[in-house]
């Protein structure tokens, strides 16, 4: 029996009066890659949101680590050991390299200057390690406006497993992405298993999170519709799955 | 000569060395046109005593520019804050520390007025704070009744009198080095520390920020409160060198702050900017009105300059950034 990493209990999230989660009860085990899927505004990215601190729910229990927990903002959620890789990959694109690791925790001095020096020499580490960057053309004093869109990336999942969480939050990671920059980033997702990281992993396209994921968790206008392991399920029937979700608006799910 | 072109320093740091060249090309302009009053003292002493009057709030509103903020109201912040200075001073006899603290109080609680319109209501600031450009103006009005206050009782000749504006060696005026220890100081928050950091993030990308876990609202806040304890600053260092406080003070110094922001090479989109750019803005805008006039071209000139000026140096920043994307 492996052991419980995050468990969302009845979690209800409203803006206005538009309801995009309703009732979403998931877990996520250790080492366990989950698939989020469904359509665009089935609530995925919000969902992921309230995991990471980005926002809060209306109602609903949020278990971390067998501890309830109220997760108010994205630096309480990554000091519990909760990384996030967004769509938009979160870095700001005039900055160097160095400071958008960093950002929002940086290496600082008691009176809050920055340490620059070992910042970068961080950042190279990074660099070297962890995005096995080897073009000579970046640094880390590079600005991100340079950057391909698998770059961005790399930096992205870099800064994530710099900072040793046990959650790794992926949202739609290939998104944009060359094919060979694709492949790159489905290893590196595959690869987080290895370090019994846990990660929930949000991609439109099913062969992607076919390949990559334990466990899909099918969500549909803010509700769970199906739940499956990969064991249960072949990729033609998960496709098929979607399809009928796509037409009918809605899938009954037997399972 | 190549090799410096290319070298890491000039890569990174193209718009800095744009504006000192054009500051530079302007003074050998002065030098060559009235060689006569540019190779004398007094010149340069009259811009070390009124430069740092607009300088000071120009090196603090290049963090609100940077934010992608403007702040319009700093002219009036600098009015009901001397005005409050002056009666304080006035009606305690020369208690320095109770109107200074009071007085710069007030600035920063005009600031976060600011703060919070813009970021708890959502305001976009160039709005928000031409509401409180008309307030804070109006309130001076109605209190002050459109008379001003002389304060050359309580002031002149005391410590802080000589703290703020007396000549050093009997030369150089004390405001501008105030105005250089805080332009320093300023640069190193801008850049090296945590707070800078996080006004360029917010500046460049408010949701990435966010999501980068940078308290966005609060780097805001934190920005126009500085922005008002400065022009509070700004204001009591114009009562020591004139003694008096009159309604109209701080109006007439938006543009040339904001022009000096951005001729120094902050862009206005947010992200990106230059403390040392700003204060090179403020020596060529500051030096600008009596130049023309020392060159002796007629004062209905100035506006016309500070207008080619200021697009020449925007257009040159547009295409440097063109050119890097």
């Amino acid at each position: 029996m492996t052991e419980e990493l995050l468990k969302l209990e009845n979690i209800y999230k409203n803006f206005g009066n538009v309801k995009v989660l309703k009732d979403v009860n998931m877990n996520i085990k250790k080492g366990e890659i989950v698939a989020l899927i469904g359509d665009n505004g089935a609530g995925k990215s919000t969902l992921i949101k309230v995991i990471t601190g980005v926002h809060r729910p209306n109602s609903g229990k949020i278990i971390f680590k067998n501890k309830e927990v109220k997760i108010k903002s994205v630096s309480q959620s990554r000091k519990m050991g909760i990384e996030a890789v967004y769509q938009e990959r979160a870095l700001c694109d005039q900055q160097e390299l160095y400071r958008n690791i960093f950002a929002g925790r940086e290496i600082t001095n008691s009176l809050g200057f920055l340490k620059i020096k070992e910042q970068r020499k961080e950042a190279e580490k990074i660099l070297r390690d962890y995005i096995g960057f080897t073009s000579k053309a970046i640094t880390v004093d590079s600005t991100i406006m340079g950057l391909s869109g698998g770059e961005k990336q790399g930096v992205a999942f870099g800064r994530s497993l710099y900072f040793n969480s046990d959650l790794i939050v992926l949202d739609e990671p290939t998104m944009g992405l060359s094919i060979q920059e694709t492949e790159k980033v489905l290893n590196f997702v595959r690869g987080l298993k290895k370090e019994n990281k846990s990660a929930i992993f949000i991609d439109h396209n099913i062969i992607h999170v076919y390949g990559a994921a334990d466990r899909f968790v099918i969500l549909d206008r803010g509700e769970v519709v199906g739940e499956f392991n990969k064991d249960e399920i072949s990729r033609e029937a998960l496709v098929q799955k979607m399809i009928e979700l796509h037409e009918s608006g809605k899938i009954k799910v037997e399972a | 000569m190549n090799n410096i072109l290319n070298s890491y320093f000039v890569k990174t740091h193209k718009l800095e060395i744009s504006i000192t060249i054009i500051a530079i090309v302007l003074f050998l302009i002065y030098f060559i046109g009235a060689t006569h009053v540019f190779t004398r003292f007094p010149i340069y002493r009259a811009f070390m005593q009124s430069m740092p009057f607009f300088g000071i709030i120009a090196i603090s509103a290049t963090f609100v520019v940077t934010l992608g903020e403007i702040d319009l109201s700093f002219p009036s912040i600098v009015g009901i804050t001397s005005l409050t200075f002056g009666m304080l001073l006035t009606s305690t006899d020369g208690n320095f520390f109770i109107s200074f603290v009071l007085a710069t109080s007030l600035g920063m609680f005009a600031g976060l007025i600011n703060g919070l319109l813009v970021t708890k209501i959502g305001i976009p600031s160039i709005v928000a704070t031409i509401g409180t450009l008309y307030f804070w103006r109006g309130l001076v009005n109605v209190i002050s009744q459109g008379s001003g206050i002389a304060i050359v009782d309580v002031a002149d000749g005391t410590w802080h009198h000589t703290l703020f504006v007396e000549k050093l060696f009997g030369k150089i005026p004390a405001q501008f080095i105030w105005f250089i220890v805080l332009t320093a100081l300023m640069q190193w928050l801008y850049r090296y520390h945590k707070f800078g950091n996080h006004i360029h993030f917010v500046g460049d990308n408010k949701a990435s920020a966010q999501m980068m876990g940078i308290n966005v609202d609060l780097v805001k806040i934190i920005a126009f409160v500085q922005l008002g304890f400065f022009s509070a600053l700004a204001g009591i260092f114009t009562m020591y060198e004139m003694l008096y406080f009159w309604p109209t003070q701080g109006s007439g110094l938006m543009l040339t702050t904001l022009a000096a922001v951005f001729v120094g090479g902050t862009s206005v989109f947010g992200g990106k900017g230059t403390i040392f750019g700003t204060f090179i803005g403020v020596l060529i805008i500051g030096s600008l009105e009596s130049g023309i006039v020392a060159l002796g071209l007629s004062g209905f000139y100035v506006q016309f300059i500070y207008g080619i000026m200021i697009t020449a140096a925007v257009t040159i920043y547009a295409l440097i950034q063109r050119k890097k994307n």
